[in-house]
């Protein structure tokens, strides 16, 4: 209580200062530039607008990337060791340094973008023709409501592993035990299927992201252009594959590129659930033990570089896509 | 009042400090003007919660009666992060009482911690406490962690309604309960609960019980050598240390109740819920001295010494009989305020870590602390083995680096899956040392 006291002028100070100064700087750069000749004007406003984001950008985003390139090359006293930091990230070959996160990095960019959209063109197609769609979508979005880690929470009681003998409080392992009548499964714990229940729980929390934004692609579509092919005598899986899908292309890559992204990202499913534990260690994860639990910046350093170097492509494909869409329409 | 009895002498003591903090006097027996302080507020960073926390706000109550001096206490399990962070960022509580000292001695090695002999009173900490304690405290010769309760491990648990009906006795050599175990097994009953899950830290369960047999398998020497990375995990010593552990796990772990899936999904609170089943599904489980508050949580009905007993682990080479592993919290200071002073002074005192033990589930390691003050005969008795171990050497993991601690508990949950990996379990683990010793 005490607290919230404390901060009322801090709370005041963000909700009228913040709109104050903002609209200072638009009034006063406005000013300026009316100051300015005619034909300088042009030339000039846009850089009044659009500097407070680059500022901002330059000191949040720029310049702490620019940090991490240069500690990545450095020990834990801040001396220069050139690339050892990446050497001991890349050392060893498959199982040794980052290659167990980056094998399951590839796993998580192939399946989770894949099973999304999957899921999401799928349903997004079907709800499109049933009455009861709204109800359906909402529901398939709500788990986009719950933050990762209470789903990572969610799913291991799901996968919740007791012995053979014991009564099984786990959803899954119910499930295999009294129905399919099979040992219970450790979901989360056996190298050989554990990776792919946590990409399970992930695909699980954010299908209906997906599934809105193809939704409304597909909503897009103009229907005078499937009447038009039905009239030619298409069946409907023709359509689908002939007209739905090449038009909401741009939108399942920009989806597609935006999920590749998470996936690389990939942490608090992995953090909560596993702790990387057992072969499940994801880059995102690795570099936050390597700086919290290792105190190793360098390292640490060096993850990140190596996980940024692998959106960079992915983000400038993304980009293009975008400006793509852009330009259709 | 160093030459008082020890008895009047802390109460002397503390009502010294107390009557000095309370009444802004200028202490007569304490110079410093610190002691006068009243009122204000400290900053503690902590990891305990539920009914740790509970035992922690009642040591802190009379503290703050009297000091008018406020605690705001912060607690987190993923305190390592959280520390690191703060400090780096010049921004760390006034005092942090984290459960293992090879965080704080990392920041007294980068000098972001306050040095102790100005503040407290060293004469009565070294008649208090044991010189290993004093000595884990110093870092570069200078003292930087006082510790206030401690846990003993290599404890192992048993029913010894159970033990009576079977006949079975308590083993006082490890052959004995080798002998014990495979006596368990012909009878029809597995011999170990084990369970070692607990999220991010899985694993440290396991290798308590494993360090308590490197302790008292290769002694204290060695034991040392070997966190402070200077012995290989793969040296025949410490290798012999991980197949005698196997030995207890049982060829295809059929000496624990469940198997290897269920050691490592199963959370480390939850094993002794096996053994008091009727009938019970496991004879004996190892686990330090705290696990009885899961105990009884689990299961109020269950009395100490009558459903729940325990023996020390019996020692691998006789010749370190005696030997124990434990843990306590350390507390260092990173902001030296007359109120931080005034709460460390306090914690030091057999009086504030009186209060915890009556409570229950924690030890004392101030002398000072009376045996009386345990709750029951089953903590005092634990209560006197810490005081009187032959040998005593803490937590092995919580003194190597933490990138060693984490490899140390991920080797464990893979050697319980499959022991047969153990070479090449070892190999990576001496790669982690390799490097994990150099960053600090």
């Amino acid at each position: 209580m005490d607290l919230l006291i404390q901060d009322v002028p801090t709370l005041v100070l963000v909700i009228v200062g913040v709109p104050a100064v903002l609209a200072a700087y638009i009034v006063g750069g406005e000013y300026i530039v009316r100051l300015l000749p005619d034909k300088a004007r042009p030339s000039v406003r846009p850089w009044i607008w659009v500097g407070p984001a680059l500022i901002i950008v330059a000191a949040f985003l720029v310049a702490p990337a620019i940090g991490t390139v240069i500690q990545s090359f450095e020990n834990h006293a801040g001396n220069w060791v050139g690339l050892t930091n990446y050497q001991r990230q890349l050392a060893d070959f498959p199982t040794g340094g980052a290659w167990i996160a980056i094998r399951n990095n590839v796993y998580w960019l192939v399946l989770y973008t894949l099973f999304v959209l999957f899921f999401g063109l799928l349903l997004a197609v079907l709800f499109d023709r049933v009455r009861y769609e709204q109800i359906v979508k909402s529901l398939i979005f709500l788990p986009m409501a719950i933050s990762s880690v209470a789903l990572g929470v969610i799913w291991k009681f799901m996968f919740w592993y007791q012995p053979g003998d014991a009564p099984q409080t786990g959803t899954l392992n119910y499930i295999v035990v009294n129905w399919l009548h099979q040992s219970p499964k450790t979901w989360l714990t056996d190298p050989s299927i554990n990776n792919f229940s946590l990409i399970a729980a992930a695909v699980w929390g954010i299908t209906g992201f997906s599934m809105v934004i193809l939704s409304a692609a597909l909503k897009g579509i103009p229907g005078e252009l499937l009447e038009a092919a039905r009239v030619d005598g298409a069946g409907e899986i023709t359509i689908f594959r002939r007209v739905i899908f090449p038009l909401m292309m741009p939108t399942v890559v920009v989806v597609g590129t935006t999920l590749v992204i998470f996936a690389l990202k990939a942490f608090d499913i992995v953090y909560v659930m596993t702790a990387g534990n057992f072969g499940t260690d994801v880059l995102a994860n690795r570099m936050y033990k390597l700086l919290f639990q290792s105190d190793n910046p360098g390292g640490s350093s060096a993850v990140a570089i190596i996980l940024l170097v692998a959106v960079i492509p992915v983000l400038i494909f993304n980009l293009r896509q975008f400006r793509a869409v852009e330009a259709r329409r | 009042m160093r030459t008082l009895k020890p008895s009047r002498g802390l109460l002397l003591g503390l009502v010294a400090v107390v009557i000095a903090a309370a009444c802004g006097a200028p202490g007569a027996s304490n110079p410093s003007p610190e002691a006068s302080v009243h009122g204000g507020s400290v900053s503690v960073l902590g990891v305990w919660s539920d009914g740790e926390l509970d035992s922690f706000n009642a040591v802190l109550a009379p503290f703050t009666a009297q000091t008018g001096i406020t605690v705001s206490f912060e607690t987190s399990r993923d305190q390592d992060a959280i520390l690191t962070t703060r400090v780096t960022a010049g921004n760390p509580p006034d005092l942090a009482a984290a459960p293992s000292p090879s965080l704080l001695t990392r920041f007294a090695q980068q000098g972001k911690v306050i040095n102790l002999e100005n503040i407290m009173n060293m004469t009565q900490l070294k008649s208090d406490y044991d010189k290993g304690w004093i000595d884990l405290g110093t870092v570069n010769g200078h003292l930087v962690q006082i510790f206030s309760w401690a846990d003993l491990k290599g404890l192992v648990w048993y029913n010894p309604k159970v033990f009576a009906a079977k006949g079975y006795t308590v083993p006082k050599t490890w052959a004995d309960m080798i002998t014990l175990q495979n006596k368990i097994k012909a009878d029809g009953t597995t011999p170990w609960c084990m369970a070692v899950e607990n999220g991010a830290a899985s694993g440290w369960a396991g290798s308590d019980f494993h360090k308590e047999i490197v302790l008292s398998t290769v002694g204290p020497n060695v034991y040392d050598s070997w966190w402070q990375g200077k012995t290989k995990w793969s040296s025949p010593a410490i290798k012999s240390t991980w197949t005698t552990f196997g030995q207890i796990l049982g060829s295809g772990d059929s000496n624990v109740y469940g198997g290897a899936n269920y050691v490592i999904n199963t959370t480390f609170g939850d094993v002794g819920t096996p053994m008091f089943q009727n009938p019970p599904k496991c004879t004996m489980l190892n686990q330090a001295s705290f696990i009885t508050s899961f105990f009884t949580k689990a299961n109020p009905s269950l009395k100490p010494g009558v459903d729940f007993n325990f023996f020390p682990l019996p020692d691998v080479n006789p010749q370190y009989a005696g030997a124990h592993v434990g843990a306590a919290s350390a507390w260092s200071m990173f902001k030296d305020t007359p109120q931080a002073r005034a709460l460390l002074r306090y914690l030091a005192t057999p009086e504030a870590q009186a209060i915890w033990v009556t409570r229950g589930g924690k030890l004392s390691p101030n002398k000072r602390v009376p045996l009386s003050a345990y709750p029951d005969d089953q903590t005092r008795a634990i209560g006197a083995l810490l005081t009187s171990a032959k040998i005593f050497k803490y937590d092995a993991g919580d003194l190597m680096p933490s990138d060693m601690k984490n490899a140390y508990w991920s080797a464990i949950l893979d050697f319980i899956r499959d022991q047969s990996k153990l070479d090449s379990i070892l190999q990576s683990l001496d790669k982690v040392q390799a490097t994990a010793y150099q960053a600090t």
